[in-house]
């Protein structure tokens, strides 16, 4: 009679956990089959399972390059994988497959991830450049640990970095200069049609929906300035009016930088068709009153006035509450943005958050040159020698800013006052051409 | 048409088209001696050596001693995309040798050297050491070889690269990185190596 009961309780027992799993798995949120955490890269979009897992198949290499190649690409890849197929290397590659993503950045392995998702030991480098000293005195000694922590190499992105480059920026370049940030030359994607600018008499909302403090935002916005009427955004392509237009709409005018957003960690999980990620979510440290919020074009952008310059510090410090971004205010950097918001310090002399998060840059689009902001804000952000070219060194020396960026107490007080790090590739490089 | 035929000119012209017709449907040529698919590996890399090694001389000398040394247009730069300047000759190579190796496994090519600017270019393998000796020591004689590499069999061909243009000793004497500086013009300064997959 026991065992009868034991067998009847096993079985419903098994059945539950079955269906519970069956429901979980053909549900929408499938994180119960996590086998460990994402990395900060990627948990945004691991509910999205298939984004880089396909059925039997393991881990699709087209998977990760649907969303890297482009950047690995703008990086000038130091090791891309076609360096490696020449059977020359057949070798090299039995010991580490370096054409696959995969064999350096394993997924959902905290206990050995590292700096970048890496998931090899650190001195990696040591397997194809152990003999670096005989080409290279100056690096006797150097851990092989090092070569990509110390602010010298990156594996992938060596832009300003690499010998040539240090020797030509590296010796007699004043510290600082004023900032200049190039004025934005914006490319619209959709089709302009020539409707010269509007004003509040001009608005086409329905009574309805019509709100004079909205009309007015509006009627003193770029978009007013550019002809863009109510119905251009609220009742886009003919479609029936709608008090609140998905945000996926503004793409059709601002491809590009909607392309952007929907890289970055702002906007990665509507590119994989989840719902918009949200601070509640976000594992830096957030305000509390922002956690509700959700992130989409209009979070940083108010949609009527569409001002850019909200955008560039006020958006990013209401969600943002990590100590680097809590220093921005008291900041040399601050300083030169409230200038120029005062009308005190010249156009492009203030350096706000997206001066350097979101970098404005040069597109040459259908053989125009164009100056478009990036609103991918992590395509420059790890390794952070990134930003040494487009960012930091449109006013500061290569060594300072080298330097600067190798100094983790630097960084977390947003750049008040000289770093305490030197980095010695500057000065390695000089002394190869003594 | 057949007063067309009548002028003797013309008759002439279209006999030659015929008959240059009639040997292209029927001619032996060389299909006989080397059908579809049976072109030795040998043969495979020297008419594959023959097509690099001009486009190679080519580009040294038309494009790129001639705009910079001679011309003095433009220059070739390692950073061509940051200096706004010409790919070097070996970068053009290699770039050409990446994308085929993009495109097919079936063979490769590549540009080494006992000397090498860039010590990723020396040679690795038994038969690339061999073979660059080989070559250093009688330039126009290839070194042939088989090998096998991870788990395929290949042929492997090594050919002489030799300074061509007065651009590559220049270039080569002047480099920072080059462990030789005395390169003359003429000298073999590497070799080209060409693999044919012999394994599926
Ligand atoms: C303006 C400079 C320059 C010129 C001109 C030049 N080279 Fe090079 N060459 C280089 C550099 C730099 C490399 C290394 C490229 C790499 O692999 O990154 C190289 C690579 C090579 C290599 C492969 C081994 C090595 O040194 O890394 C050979 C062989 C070679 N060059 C031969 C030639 C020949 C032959 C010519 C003339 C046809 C020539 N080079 C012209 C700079 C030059």
């Amino acid at each position: 009679m026991r065992r009868k009961r034991l067998a009847f309780v096993w079985t419903v027992a098994t059945v539950a956990a079955g269906l519970y799993l069956v429901v979980h798995f053909f549900g929408r949120d499938r994180r119960l089959f996590l086998p460990g955490e994402t990395t900060s890269g990627h948990y945004q979009i691991e509910r999205a399972c298939d984004a880089c897992h396909a059925p039997f198949q393991g881990i699709r290499q087209d998977a990760c390059l649907a969303c890297h190649q482009a950047g690995l690409q703008a990086a000038e890849d130091s090791h891309g994988p076609e360096k490696f197929n020449d059977p020359r290397y057949a070798e090299d590659l039995a010991r580490l497959d370096a054409r696959q993503c995969i064999a350096c950045h394993v997924e959902h392995r905290p206990e050995i991830t590292g700096a970048m998702g890496v998931t090899l030991p650190e001195d990696f480098c040591r397997s194809c450049h152990g003999d670096v000293t005989e080409e290279r005195p100056t690096h006797e000694g150097m851990g092989f640990d090092s070569c990509g922590s110390a602010g010298c190499h990156n594996y992938h992105d060596n832009r300003a970095l690499y010998e040539d480059f240090l020797l030509r920026h590296g010796e007699a370049q004043p510290a600082t200069v004023p900032a200049a940030w190039p004025q934005r030359k914006a490319w619209i994607s959709g089709e302009m049609r020539d409707a010269g600018p509007l004003g509040a008499a001009d608005a086409d909302s329905p009574p309805a929906s019509s709100r004079p403090e909205l009309i007015a935002a509006w009627a003193n916005s770029a978009h007013a300035a550019g002809g863009v009427a109510c119905s251009d955004c609220h009742a886009a392509a003919d479609a029936a009016w709608s008090d609140r237009p998905p945000y996926a709409m503004c793409s059709a005018c601002h491809e590009l930088e909607y392309q952007g957003f929907t890289q970055g960690k702002h906007g990665m999980r509507q590119a994989v068709d989840l719902d918009p990620m949200s601070p509640a979510m976000a594992r830096l440290p957030m305000h509390p009153e922002a956690l509700n919020e959700t992130l989409d074009c209009g979070t940083c952008h108010d949609v009527h006035t569409v001002n850019v310059r909200q955008a560039a510090v006020n958006a990013c410090l209401s969600c943002h509450a990590d100590e680097h971004s809590a220093a921005y205010v008291d900041s040399p950097h601050a300083r030169l943005w409230e200038r120029e918001m005062s009308g005190e310090g010249a156009p492009g002399s203030g350096v706000s958050c997206a001066s350097c998060h979101l970098p404005r840059e040069e597109r040459r689009i259908a053989g125009d040159l164009r100056i478009a902001v990036q609103h991918n804000q992590n395509a420059n952000l790890r390794p952070n020698e990134k930003m040494i070219r487009e960012v930091c060194m449109t006013c500061h020396s290569l060594a300072l800013s080298i330097d600067a960026l190798a100094d983790p107490e630097k960084i977390r007080t947003n750049f008040s006052g000289m770093p305490s790090v030197h980095v010695q590739s500057v000065d390695m490089a000089l002394s190869r051409t003594e | 048409m057949t007063r067309l035929l009548s002028n003797p000119c013309l008759r002439l012209v279209a006999a030659g088209i015929f008959a240059i017709g009639l040997a292209c449907c029927s001619s032996p040529s060389t299909s006989d001696q080397r059908e579809a698919g049976s072109i030795s590996p040998q043969a495979m890399a020297d008419a594959l050596h023959a097509v690099l090694e001009s486009d190679r001389t080519v580009y040294a000398r038309q494009v790129v001693h001639r705009l910079q040394d001679q011309e003095e247009v433009i220059l070739a730069s390692e950073h061509w995309q940051d200096d706004k300047a010409l790919p070097l000759p070996a970068q053009m190579f290699r770039m050409g040798a990446e994308m085929v190796a993009n495109k097919t496994d079936a063979f490769s090519y590549a540009l080494i050297s006992k000397w090498p600017v860039n010590k990723q270019n020396e040679p690795g393998t038994e038969a690339e050491i061999v073979g660059l000796d080989s070559v250093a020591n009688n330039p126009s004689a290839a070194f042939y070889a088989r090998e096998s590499l991870g788990d395929a069999e290949y042929f492997t061909a090594i050919y002489a690269d030799v300074a061509v243009s007065p651009a590559c000793i220049a270039c080569h004497n002047a480099h920072k990185d080059s462990p030789r500086n005395d390169f003359e013009l003429g000298d073999t300064m590497g070799g080209v190596v060409i693999r044919i997959l012999l394994t599926e």
